[in-house]
């Protein structure tokens, strides 16, 4: 089943198209990164589908149905560097975002509520952290932070912006346990990523990306030197030369 | 007989009228410390200062229309429904300025505020001149005065002030995700544009009951100073909001009191300079955030 289907989908910020005419299909129980050389366009692919930033042409199709209809099963782990850390509140508020579809305007939140965060926290091993300031966690634990709260939603697509930018291995190990463990239970996960060589490790799925998609599918197919070469332009960093 | 005065404005003995006032104050800063506790996170914190000083050239035309009616050109309703409407267009043309210029948002609040304080005090001026003793009380507007406020005048602060607060209530959960990460918010079915204007409401609801008390030019005092002296005790918004409605019903009890006490003392500025005091003893005392404990924490590592 295609959890979400991005079809022609163009983004502009003023004169500078960023993504141009780009069509792609994320099936459930797959991890797909998305990848490409900076100013590609990943996170603006990803934000263009949610409806974060507008779409220049083209659209998106979760669950073959427009966003507003599926959001409860529509996950979003955001930009660490997209927020302020200083914002005060703590890591389990945070997470209990995640519920804000199930919690509304009035309803408290009871007990229940919050042992699903903690579970969400100890599923990131962020336990001991739920009632810190988010000022006070190192920068993979706020990843982490963020991960929980996606959890938190129950979803059955995932989208992640970056999830392993700058974060340390113990987090690194973490995350993608978690993700590979929602993979398994059928769920789809879709990350833009920058690491190349841990693609074919971690990833079932990839989309080579520069503005317009290079190529698109199983990593074992896909996933090749040339198209590599297309999609950076012949700098290749040097982690690639495999 | 001065120190008498104190204690018996305190204890809210100082007769009907002053303990009205005195009421209405601390409910009035009380909403807008709360107010501003979510103002300061969405990092908001000048809008209403160019949103108060757009509200003088509505109270100025107001009042002429009100008098041009053969009617009381001091009747409070009105004279708000002016600065109101006033303080919309100013909203407006800021709003405009930075979409239509791409002014960064602090210029175009540099361009409203001082235009539109320009032409309310022309307005005002001239009102001035036009003699009669029927516009006593318009100066208030500027720097706020207790002086002559009616039962319910108090009455309309008072009951604004709790609508605000509950309404802040309700809407907490979207005020707080839409200030942290505005990107989540949208994708979890939350409109930042909307929620957005709904906090403006407030504001502005707060602004007009603030005016006639704290006064244009430093209403906005009374939102940001209670939200940071707040901010330096806690890590929780919610806690943050409540602690800022606390400094902000302090300073509007204290500066009433002050000011009813000491004779030729204004309202407004009292309240202003209290709040201030709360800042700065929270910047210096407050555990963590605090200077001495910054200190403290400097020693320890």
């Amino acid at each position: 089943m295609t959890a979400l289907s991005i079809d022609t989908l163009s983004v502009r910020y003023g004169a500078v198209t960023v993504v141009e005419q780009v069509s792609a299909d994320f099936p459930a129980g797959a991890m797909t990164a998305i990848v490409g050389p900076n100013g590609a366009g990943k996170s603006s692919l990803l934000k263009a589908a949610l409806g974060v930033v507008p779409k220049a042409g083209g659209h998106a199709l979760f669950f073959g149905k427009p966003l507003a209809q599926v959001r409860a099963k529509v996950a979003y782990m955001p930009q660490r560097a997209s927020v302020d850390w200083d914002f005060p509140i703590r890591v389990i508020d945070v997470v209990l975002m995640g519920m804000q579809r199930e919690l509304g305007l009035l309803r408290p939140v009871r007990a229940a509520d919050r042992a699903w965060a903690m579970e969400c926290l100890a599923r990131v091993g962020l336990t001991e952290f739920a009632k810190r300031q988010i000022g006070a966690l190192s920068g993979g634990q706020q990843q982490r932070v963020f991960l929980a709260r996606a959890l938190a939603q129950r979803a059955s697509l995932y989208l992640l912006d970056e999830p392993f930018a700058g974060v340390d291995a113990k987090t690194e190990a973490a995350i993608v346990s978690v993700l590979q463990a929602l993979r398994d239970e059928g769920a789809a996960v879709v990350a833009v990523h920058h690491d190349l060589a841990s693609v074919p490790l971690w990833f079932d799925r990839v989309v080579l990306l520069n503005r317009h998609v290079i190529a698109a599918g199983a990593v074992s197919e896909v996933f090749t030197p040339e198209a590599l070469r297309e999609t950076y332009g012949g700098a290749l960093p040097p982690v690639l030369a495999v | 007989m001065k120190k008498d005065g104190l204690i018996q404005a305190l204890l809210l003995q100082s007769g009907y009228n002053a303990t009205l006032v005195t009421l209405g104050a601390m409910a009035l800063g009380m909403a807008m410390g709360a107010v501003g506790a979510f103002l300061f996170l969405r990092r908001r914190s000048l809008v209403p200062d160019a949103m108060a000083h757009a509200t003088l050239p509505g109270v100025g035309i107001a009042f002429l229309v009100m008098v041009a009616l053969g009617g009381e050109g001091r009747f409070l309703p009105g004279l708000l429904l002016g600065a109101g409407l006033s303080a919309l267009l100013g909203l407006w043309v800021l709003q405009s300025l930075v979409r239509g210029t791409r002014l960064p948002e602090d210029a175009a609040i540099g361009i409203v505020l001082s235009t539109f304080y320009g032409a309310g005090i022309v307005l005002l001026t001239y009102i001035q001149g036009l003699g009669a003793g029927r516009q006593a009380g318009l100066e208030g507007f500027l720097l706020g005065s207790t002086a002559g406020m009616l039962r319910e005048d108090v009455l309309l602060i008072a009951w604004g002030g709790a609508l605000v607060i509950a309404a802040l209530v309700a809407l907490r959960r979207l005020l707080v995700m839409v200030a942290f990460d505005p990107g989540y918010a949208q994708v979890m079915g939350v409109r930042p544009a909307w929620v957005d204007a709904a906090l403006m409401v407030l504001v502005l609801a707060v602004v007009l009951l603030g005016i006639r008390v704290v006064g244009a030019i430093l209403v906005v005092a009374l939102l940001i100073t209670p939200a940071v002296a707040a901010r330096m005790w806690t890590d929780r918004v919610g806690i943050m909001a409540v602690v800022a409605a606390g400094i902000g019903g302090a300073a509007g009890y204290g500066g009433a009191v002050l000011s009813a006490a000491l004779p030729g003392v204004p309202t407004g500025p009292m309240i202003v300079m209290l709040a201030f005091a709360a800042f700065v003893l929270s910047a210096i005392f407050a555990p963590r955030r605090g200077v001495i404990g910054r200190w403290r924490q400097g020693r320890a590592l």
